[in-house]
């Protein structure tokens, strides 16, 4: 019996002990896991919620409301005529590995990133660069072959992370960047762990260390954070129990928009949607507050263009497509399909698709647009729908940020071909002065707002669930990332 | 005997081929480019072609079939294309979670059949044994993920004397015992239920043999002839059960697996079918189904240890 109190007792004191260090160290979970931990090598955004910022540093990069900021460049200077760049580096920055970070290996990232085998799932981002030249130790040139408005964002994403070629071997599985936490362990399918980097370059985080855990199903998300195994929940999957937290004192609930445009993808080459009138009648036929309240429980912002509200460039074109069955109803009889007719309806496994997939059917039949139903998982999904267009309708999150851009390749899946759309294009990637740009950008609203490309949804947030004591997460995601440099406990 | 081995060893490298072709077959005609999901929406085609050739997809599938299996003779699982290390690490790494929470399950459920079977059928048609049928039937109806989900709610969230699920590794051997147990009772309680329905008809089909007449005759009661006699030949239905359900726990706890964010092979399978990680999703597959056919070939064996007239006429 006095052997079972004392361990009692020493079990006591070890809980006590966990408790106490807990006050510098957090455990976050995300749903998805990261397949691996190469930002450069993969379009999974669960490696950049892991390693963003955290481990990995571009030479810009995405503030908490999505403005570009200074990362490894501390300042830049742009030629005049809009095509070379010039980066001054922070200096004194080193690799986790203890090697030092320069123009070297600014030179070797971005030349990684371009080249003809390289396997960037973002290459497009560098698709304009002709040349990096080293200048000195801490400058790197960057020159291309046209002025791009869009190029210091560009250099923000995770995707365009400063790499070193001594560690790049490993970096699937063991990642060396210049952040302020250094990766420590990964047990694949349950945790990974970051350690502050006690060399960091910048202002030191608060926290000691970071325990990521993955969580997918919307159940044990819940359990999870009932139960205090997690501190905090970033996407939490289940947006139904969000007013249980709410009115629990224990936790905090957060909702942040995302840069994620929710739309009812049409296929613009297929009959009857090649037709302008049926897609309009499509966008008559849908009621967004419906979707977002059925779906989403409540979250969400309606959209009418594909373009992110919280964006000050963005333009309020919901008036283009207010939900009116009766005129849906009268465009369809104009367009020769007075009786309606059957197009497929093809979801991706999110939610947002599933839930508000069913909703927009029922939507649709009421206006007498029949629709075939099939559930696809992703990778089937990227094969039918996006690469051989195999569809009538889809929903899907576009949740790249700035991505207005995908309407002008006719290619894409949606296949929207028109040329003043592409010609306005052009222009805003050669524009850099920023009112221009927004003037250009709000006639690209509304082309394709005004052209009823794809059905206009809305935005997606992004619920975080968190422990009271915590502060400094991002409430916004305008990049997959999960940003533990201004995380805290309140004393 | 050694000849009954033999037959029964022909068998299992015979299944063990064709189980290569059909995996191999099913999980290439799955839709869905690997290399094309890896890269998602924005990739070029050129970089798609590069990882394909990276990844080997660009040779035939022949050649790929075969690579495979003369890798998996000689004990190389290959190389995992979303996690870019060894699979035969990754199933290491899983297998230390997956085979203890199987065997666990596995010896909960024993420990309550075969009491209640016994029970039962030496109480046949009293109070107990209506009770305990009664509990089998429910445990049996009972979805596990859903028992599970109870089980969180209990004695994760409410009393908090476990944790909703994850697992911390061996390294501390308590907590990982403590990680898995409500996984465990979970995956037990439904196994359990039928086993000892089986452990129970099975029993009182023996009791009606003529062998137990002649033990009563020769002056045993009821309960002796039943520990003696009975239990023993009653067994060999349930070694049955007990294999295919040994089968079932390693495989089947995908769902489970995933309701406590556990680590396991289960949910390797699961994400890697979902990421189309294919050469994940065949080497698993294949070690699984080895399993099943080993742990059948050993359930054979044992019937013979338990039964002579099979030793005696193969």
């Amino acid at each position: 019996m006095y052997q079972f109190k004392r361990l009692a007792a020493s079990a006591a004191i070890g809980l006590w002990a966990t408790t106490a260090l807990a006050q510098d160290s957090i455990t976050v979970a995300i749903q998805l896991e990261p397949p691996n931990l190469d930002p450069t090598g993969g379009a999974a955004q669960a490696i950049d919620s892991v390693l963003y910022a955290n481990v990995f540093e571009g030479l810009t990069r995405f503030d908490a409301d999505g403005a570009i900021i200074r990362g490894l460049a501390q300042s830049w200077e742009i030629s005049e005529d809009g095509t070379v760049y010039t980066f001054n580096l922070a200096a004194g920055v080193t690799f986790h590995d203890g090697t030092t970070m320069d123009a070297e290996d600014v030179k070797f990232s971005l030349d990684r990133a371009r080249a003809e085998d390289s396997t960037n799932a973002q290459k497009g981002l560098f698709a304009g660069i002709t040349d990096v030249t080293v200048v000195d130790p801490l400058t790197v040139q960057v020159t291309l072959d046209q002025p791009n408005g869009n190029f210091l964002f560009n250099m923000a994403w995770g995707d365009a992370v400063i790499v070193a070629p001594e560690s790049i071997a490993d970096i699937a599985s063991n990642p060396i960047g210049t952040g302020p936490f250094t990766f420590t362990d990964w047990v694949q399918g349950d945790r990974l762990e970051l350690t502050r980097n006690p060399d960091y370059w910048g202002p030191a985080p608060a926290l000691e260390s970071a325990t990521f855990r993955f969580i997918s199903d919307p159940t044990a998300a819940f359990a999870a954070v009932m139960a205090e195994d997690v501190d905090a929940f970033i996407g939490f999957p289940a947006p139904e129990n969000l007013p249980q937290f709410e009115a629990d004192p224990r936790f905090q609930v957060l909702v942040g928009n995302t840069e994620g445009e929710t739309i009812l993808s049409t296929n613009n080459k297929m009959p009857p949607f090649d037709n302008k009138l049926v897609r309009q009648a499509v966008a008559h036929a849908i009621d967004r507050q419906a979707i977002i309240d059925g779906a989403m429980f409540g979250l969400g912002t309606p959209i009418g263009t594909h373009f992110a509200p919280h964006n000050p460039a963005y333009v309020d074109l919901l008036a283009n497509s207010p939900h009116d069955p009766d005129r849906a109803r009268a465009l369809l009889a104009e367009a020769g399909f007075a009786d309606g007719f059957t197009t497929t309806l093809k979801l991706p496994p999110p939610s947002y698709a599933r839930r508000g997939g069913e909703i927009i059917a029922a939507q649709l039949r009421d206006v007498g647009i029949e629709t075939e139903i099939t559930n696809l998982e992703w990778a089937q999904w990227i094969e039918e729908v996006f690469k051989n267009k195999d569809f009538g309708l889809s929903i899907v999150s576009h949740t790249e940020p700035m991505d207005i851009g995908i309407y002008a390749n006719p290619d894409y899946y949606f296949q929207y071909d028109n040329p003043d759309f592409q010609a306005l294009m052009e222009e805003l990637n050669a524009t850099t002065d920023p009112d221009g740009r927004d003037d250009l950008l709000a006639k690209a609203q509304a082309i394709i707002s005004e052209d009823y490309v794809n059905g206009y949804l809305f935005e997606l947030a992004v619920a975080t669930v968190a422990k009271a004591g915590v502060q400094g997460l991002w409430v916004n995601q305008p990049t997959a990332a999960v940003d533990l440099t201004g995380v805290s406990w309140a004393e | 005997m050694i000849r009954y081995a033999l037959g029964r060893l022909t068998s299992l490298v015979i299944s063990l081929f064709v189980a290569s072709i059909v995996i191999f077959g099913v999980i290439e005609v799955i839709p869905g480019d690997p290399a094309a999901f890896m890269l998602g929406v924005n990739a070029r085609p050129d970089t798609i072609a590069a990882l394909r050739a990276e990844m080997g997809l660009d040779q035939s599938v022949v050649t790929r079939y075969f690579d495979w299996v003369t890798g998996l003779l000689r004990g190389d699982f290959g190389q995992s294309w979303t996690y870019k290390t060894p699979v035969a690490e990754l199933i290491n790494d899983r297998i230390w979670v997956s085979l203890p929470l199987a065997i666990y399950a596995l010896i909960l459920s024993t420990l309550i059949a075969f009491p209640a079977g016994i029970y039962a059928a030496s109480r046949r048609g009293g109070p107990g044994d209506v009770t305990i049928m009664g509990a089998t039937q429910l445990g049996v109806a009972i979805p596990n993920f859903w028992f599970a989900m109870i089980l969180v709610l209990i004695f994760a969230i409410n009393l908090r004397w476990f944790s909703a699920g994850g697992f911390p590794g061996w390294s501390d051997p308590l907590q990982a015992i403590k990680s898995l147990t409500l996984p465990a009772i979970a995956l037990a309680l439904p196994q359990a239920a039928i086993l000892a329905r089986v452990m129970r008809s099975s029993l009182l089909d023996m009791l009606g043999e003529d062998f137990i007449r002649t033990a009563r005759a020769k002056g045993l009661s009821r309960r002796q002839a039943l520990w003696r006699h009975a239990v023993r030949n009653a067994l060999i239905p349930v070694l049955t059960i007990i294999g295919l359900q040994f089968s079932f726990l390693l495989a089947g706890g995908i769902i489970i697996e995933q309701v406590f964010f556990l680590p396991g092979l289960g949910r390797l399978i699961f994400q890697s079918i979902s990421a189309r990680d294919l050469i994940v999703v065949e080497s698993v597959v294949m070690l699984l189904v080895f399993t099943v056919i080993i742990v059948n070939f050993a359930v054979d064996l044992a019937y013979a240890a338990v039964d002579p007239r099979l030793r005696a006429k193969t």
